[in-house]
């Protein structure tokens, strides 16, 4: 027996990797050990199953894909911090080599796939429905079940760490890298059934909030009365409707290669890499303007805020938007110029790529001219808005540049463009959502993060940013390429690299100060009683920190953009505000539900038997999923009433009747 | 809302807006289905733009033409376009507010499926004994791939409507059960209509060239 216990320790629990394994299997026991000795002693399981785990409200579920969104962006920047520090000085030996290849591909995938997507979907849930006047999305329970998808897909990716190795070829994952010959390990496995799982919910995700904005606005609301910020996420909604399938082809073909022996990808029997190299890109590139066309929502939603303005130009705001998103699919293979494409196919997606530079400078431009004149205040969701700026505007340029595509052949694959995708991807969406989460932070939880810790956190997260990055962009022309373990002395490259290193410790810092500003906050943070803590213009400002469950006592009429501010600019706003009695009716909810949960798990199940080639395994989680969606199939009964007074005993206690 | 009596429903209430966008929350639903069905589309042009690349790919191994059976994949075409008549006949009647007949049509049209579902795995099937198996080559890959895909679809399509037949005959005709009518037929008529490019651009032009 011991005998088979070495072996499972050794192939399942990677005993034999080092210390590095070691740490993070305690730090995992410990935290699961500590998470369920407090639930348990403070006797919270119960709360924790009816009030979350079922629940189908869509602010707890974006509240839920912050919490998440926020653990994953921790996990992938202390990756980012141990490749850090790796590169730090020529001949390092801190990691090795394996592991340094493990590391980028989760780092680069997690941040992508599991901190910002959740995390433009925490914003959809939380602002989306309020935005518009609706009290819920269109389909609640569906939900429920993305979440759970992108949740226990995550779950799946991250185990693999201390539990049968990590993917460790890239967050492109191309073959015939990734093929069985060349690629034995369960971590391509986890890499390619936990994105699957988590792809399905965010195809979902996509589905439900078009059909949410397209059909559950308020009375009045036409589409060019939205508020930007859901503009944003139609544009974005589409993105993911379109380009989402492509991923699922694409992965779906390289685990059938790898798990049933097919041969799209090889380079035996016909196989052809460059056709997954496509698909890949026809989602991996729309899959950034994804997560950085809702960030741009959030930024006209708080350029207008703080700046005390309407927004200029909200028709060129919603056109470019769109633009970008039809752009967007025309630009893929600026990805891979120097695979031998040809110079007229070359041609035609450099010259694509350069014009999405257009739409996005209108968006840029129309920010700018709303501060002018403005009466600006300096908050934080500002702050990162304006720290956002200067950011993009090189990030861009430097875009720009690589999308030349014969000066591609000298960029390719260096750290020029490590400098160009991060400060994009740092700006847009991780700027953009931080922004977001400071706005709406106080609209979730009825209290404000802290101002003076935020300024400290904002000012080492831009300034270490900075130095982070810009040192990589000279690496770039000096020839370092990405995703070297390590390099000689006497390159040249070893003060850069060790600034940038010092950048990144810099942005952990202030990342850390973001963790102690909400531990803080929860104490000591500015409580919200007026529900418009900023002074806001649409309609989830005249709702009361946190918002009741079920959102409006009566749904409000539209007649403008900006309704909010109008109404309180002509003095009405107790309309919104004040209710009779009698506006109140009986009202409609969704009944909580543990099935998407269970649902979650089964694919949990049926991925993890997969991933090991554990067939038993893999046909319980399926026969899961398939009883799951049965079930639902035959649940009718999934509504149930808040009678009106029941409605007005909230609305009473809220000082508003 | 409307409430079956017997089988049959109220003449006035068959004749407003169709029974299954009577209800807003019904109608919300289908608009979903569509969008579903939008992302369902572009997954199988994914697989059709494969299997175009890799058609010639078959690395000396059988050849669309050595493998496509054309009294076969004929009857299968034939037997799949009458189901989605007779899927249609189902939504129609259900529009009639006539609850036997939809069950009755919506059975033939089960029938139907599994009878496809058959015509199919028998095919795959003597392709395997005579060596055309998915591991063969690119072109086996991408050709088992895509047209198991829509079978797998059709199956799934086939779990769908018995669920939904048995939910008919218990909870009888009513918007929430005519939506689910109308979403499993507007399904198992975009499998038809995938199907028809499988017959002209997989099996057709296969015998052709
Ligand atoms: C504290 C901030 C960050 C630091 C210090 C950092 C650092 C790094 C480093 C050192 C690499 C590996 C370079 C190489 O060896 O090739 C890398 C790769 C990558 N990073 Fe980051 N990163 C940060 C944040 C982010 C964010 C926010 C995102 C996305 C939203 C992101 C996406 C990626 C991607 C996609 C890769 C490529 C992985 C691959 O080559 O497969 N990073 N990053
Ligand atoms: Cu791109």
């Amino acid at each position: 027996m011991p005998e088979a216990l070495k072996h499972f320790t050794d192939t399942y629990l990677m005993w034999n990797e080092g210390y590095l394994i070691w740490i993070s299997d305690i730090l995992i026991a410990l935290t699961s050990i500590g998470i369920v000795a407090t639930l348990t002693y403070f006797k919270k399981w119960k709360w924790l199953w009816k009030e979350w785990l079922t629940t189908v409200d869509h602010k707890k579920i974006g509240i839920m894909y912050m919490i998440a969104a926020l653990l994953m962006m921790f996990r992938g920047g202390a990756d980012a911090m141990l490749l850090r520090t790796q590169l730090a000085s020529p001949n390092s030996k801190f990691l090795t080599p394996d592991h340094y290849d493990q590391i980028f591909t989760t780092h680069g995938t997690i941040m992508i796939l599991f901190m910002a997507m959740p995390l433009i979907f925490a914003m959809f849930n939380i602002a989306v429905p309020l935005q518009i006047g609706a009290r819920d999305v269109a389909f609640p329970y569906l939900n429920a079940v993305s979440f759970w998808l992108f949740f226990f897909g995550a779950m799946l990716f991250n185990i693999s760490f201390v539990f049968g190795g990590s993917p460790d070829a890239g967050w492109v994952s191309y073959p015939p890298l990734t093929e069985l010959g060349f690629d034995k390990g369960p971590g391509e496995n986890f890499y390619l059934l936990s994105l699957q799982i988590s792809g399905i919910g965010s195809i979902a995700t996509g589905i439900n909030f078009l059909a949410t904005i397209l059909k559950m606005r308020a009375p009045g609301m036409k589409l060019m009365k939205m508020p930007l910020f859901t503009w944003s996420v139609v544009a974005a909604s589409i993105v993911i409707i379109f380009a989402f399938p492509a991923l699922t082809i694409a992965l779906a073909l390289l685990m059938l290669d790898r798990i049933v022996g097919t041969h799209f990808f090889t380079m035996l029997h016909g196989g052809d890499p460059m056709m997954y190299v496509n698909l890949f890109w026809i989602w991996g590139h729309p899959e950034v303007y994804i997560v950085v066309l809702p960030a741009f929502g959030i930024f006209s939603e708080v350029v207008a805020t703080f700046a005390r303005k309407r927004i200029f130009g909200y028709n060129s705001m919603v056109a470019s938007l769109l633009l970008i998103s039809v752009i967007s699919y025309f630009v893929w293979a600026h990805h891979f110029f120097t695979m031998g494409a040809g110079a007229d196919v070359n041609t035609f997606f450099a010259v694509a790529s350069m014009m999405v530079a257009i739409p996005t400078g209108v968006k840029v431009f129309n920010w700018l001219f709303t501060m002018y004149r403005g009466r600006i205040s300096f908050e934080l969701p500002m702050l990162w808005t304006l720290a956002f700026v200067p950011n993009f505007i090189i990030g861009g340029a430097t875009g720009v540049m690589l999308a030349v595509a014969p000066a591609d052949y000298q960029y390719h694959n260096s750290y020029f463009l490590i400098a160009h995708f991060h400060q994009v991807l740092i700006a847009g969406p991780v700027f953009g959502l931080l922004a977001g989460m400071y706005y709406w932070w106080p609209k979730m939880f009825g209290f404000k993060l802290d101002e003076r810790i935020g300024r400290i956190a904002f000012w080492l997260f831009n300034i270490g940013f900075y130095v982070c990055f810009m040192p990589q962009y000279a690496l770039g022309f000096k020839g370092m390429q990405r995703r070297m373990y390590t390099y000689p002395a006497g390159m040249g490259w070893h003060t850069l690299n060790l600034i940038s290193t010092i950048g990144a410790y810099v942005m952990g810092l202030g990342f850390l100060f973001i963790v102690v500003q909400i531990v803080y906050s929860m104490k000591h943070g500015e409580r919200d009683v007026t529900g418009d803590p900023w002074n806001g213009r649409t309609l989830e400002w005249s709702l009361p920190s946190p918002v009741p469950h079920y959102n409006f006592a009566v749904i409000p009429q539209v007649t403008d953009r900006d309704m909010w501010w109008l109404m309180k600019q002509e003095g009405r706003a107790d309309e919104l505000r004040k209710f009779d009695a009698a506006a109140i009716h009986d009202i409609h909810m969704p009944k909580n539900s543990g099935r998407p949960f269970l649902m979650g798990l089964a694919f949990f199940v049926a991925g993890f038997g997969f991933v090991f080639n554990w067939y038993v395994l893999a046909v319980i989680g399926l026969v899961g999923v398939a009883l799951t969606m049965i079930l639902r199939a035959f649940e009718w009964d999934d509504e149930y009433h808040i009678p009106a007074e029941e409605v007005l005993e909230a609305e009473a206690a809220l000082g508003r009747v | 809302m409307a409430v079956a009596r017997g089988n049959v429903l109220p003449r006035e209430q068959v004749h407003e807006k169709p029974l299954e966008y009577q209800n807003p929350n019904q109608a919300v639903k289908i608009l979903g289905f569509w969008i579903f069905l939008a992302t369902d589309m572009l997954l199988f042009g994914c697989l059709f733009a494969t299997y175009l690349v890799l058609r010639t790919h078959t690395d000396g191994g059988p050849t669309p033409h050595d493998i496509f059976d054309v009294p076969g994949f004929t009857i299968e075409t034939f037997v799949l376009l009458t189901s989605s008549f007779t899927g249609g006949l189902a939504t129609l009647a259900m529009r009639n507010g006539n609850k036997r007949q939809v069950i009755g049509w919506m059975i033939v049209t089960i029938l139907l499926g599994l009878t496809f579902i058959g015509f199919e795995v028998s095919e795959f099937v003597s392709d395997a004994v005579q060596g055309a198996t998915m591991q063969r080559s690119a072109f086996l890959s991408a050709f088992f791939t895509l047209v198991g895909t829509h079978g797998s679809h059709v199956s799934i399509g086939i779990v769908w409507m018995i669920a939904t037949v048995i939910q008919l005959w218990r909870k009888g005709l009513n918007p929430v059960s005519a939506r689910k009518v109308f979403v499993v037929n507007l399904y198992w008529h975009f499998l038809d209509v995938v199907w028809v490019f499988i017959f002209t651009i997989v099996y057709l032009s296969g015998v052709v060239m």
